[in-house]
């Protein structure tokens, strides 16, 4: 019996075939990652909770109406100052720090502020307030956010770059790659409790 | 210099055997990185902001979304919706979507649970506000406000 030679499959039209899949997967695809301000909402309040009282210095008042113009400490103001203004009023260290534990964090040594008595007393007491009305745009709302986390960041880095030679952010990314290492983390603790992020959203303004 | 009148010489076919292989190469690359959206959306595709400070969210099988924009169709009204899952709802409904993505997962994943708010530039504080009440009665305390990376923002 002779044996029949197999014929060879035609492999020409593969590169058809990939390159129909390919296109397909070309059009379907989505490379951007999710991503946003992250926020971190405060818990729900007992009942019975009396809010503690805060001086009225230590509070960086944000303010914007229904036409999306912006009221900060009882002044109009742009978005392109926000940032300089809130930095002020977080890097001021006027006075003491607050009492954690039983334990005084004494007075700011790192703040490079005006020291003024008339803004905040330290980094850790100082509270930006932002009230938005119900008819605010969402886009509007997004960009304070971002002028005032961009304020933070900024403020953050400097001590960072101060103290360690690296910014923050660089520490942050450190840390991640290298979770287990003490020594990092002890340092973003470090910064991150030397600028707290305290930006609280009180409740909108009502339309009606 | 080289001789006139000599016969031309025939080009060689470009061997093309290994172009499968390449367009392989690239399918797979694509078929990796591909994500099918999950859910087809009854609002408008949303128009994210843009901002500079964002973070990357991080285990995306922990991430719950809710989007908010004008509903796709017009006889639902021009406000702002918010859509669950693949239908829009009210801000009553966040709650119970909470706890139904939560019995999804174990019980020691919860606290990493994120939401993500996909929100419209052009949508109100008021509908974000509302969901945001809902959330921290329901003690989803991490919330994301979805946006775009952009190096400059344009006042």
């Amino acid at each position: 019996m002779a044996r029949r030679e197999t014929p060879e499959i035609n492999a020409g039209s593969m590169a058809d075939i990939a390159f129909l899949l390919l296109i397909f997967f070309l059009v379907t695809t989505t490379m951007d990652v999710d991503s946003g301000i992250s926020k971190k909402l405060s818990e729900k309040p007992p009942k019975d909770y009396v809010p503690p009282v805060i001086k009225e210095k230590n509070i960086f008042e944000v303010n914007i109406n229904r036409n999306n113009e912006m009221l900060v400490e009882g002044e109009t103001m742009k978005l392109g100052e926000l940032k300089e203004a809130a930095k002020a009023f977080i890097d001021n260290g006027g006075g003491e720090g607050k009492v954690e534990n039983g334990v005084s964090t004494g007075p700011c040594d790192y703040c490079k502020g005006a020291r003024s008595a008339a803004s905040s007393d330290h980094p850790n007491k100082a509270i930006i307030s932002v009230q938005s009305d119900r008819g605010t745009e969402y886009g509007m709302y997004i960009k304070v956010q971002n002028e005032l986390l961009k304020a933070y960041t900024e403020l953050r880095n400097r001590l960072a770059l101060e103290k360690y030679n690296v910014s923050f952010d660089q520490l942050e990314e450190d840390f991640k790659n290298d979770k287990t290492n003490e020594k990092l983390k002890e340092k973003v603790e470090f910064i991150r409790t030397s600028y707290p992020q305290i930006i609280s959203d009180a409740e909108p303004t009502s339309v009606n | 210099m080289s001789k006139f009148g000599k016969k031309k010489k025939e080009m060689p076919a470009v061997n093309t055997a290994s172009l499968p292989d390449i367009v392989f190469m690239l399918l797979f690359f694509f078929m990796v990185t591909t994500t099918m959206r999950e859910t087809d959306l009854k609002i408008e595709n949303p128009q994210l902001p843009n901002a500079t400070e964002v973070k990357k969210l991080e285990h995306k099988s922990l991430v719950s979304t809710i989007y908010v924009g004008k509903a796709k169709d017009k006889r639902l009204g021009t406000g702002d919706k918010i859509q669950l899952n693949d239908k829009i709802a009210t801000p009553d409904d966040v709650t119970a979507f909470i706890l139904n993505e939560r019995s999804q997962r174990s019980e020691a994943e919860v606290p990493f649970m994120t939401t993500s708010i996909k929100a419209d530039i052009k949508s109100s504080v008021g509908t974000i506000t509302d969901i945001k009440l809902k959330l921290r009665d329901v003690g989803a305390l991490k919330l994301s406000l979805s946006s775009r990376k952009s190096s400059e923002i344009q006042e």
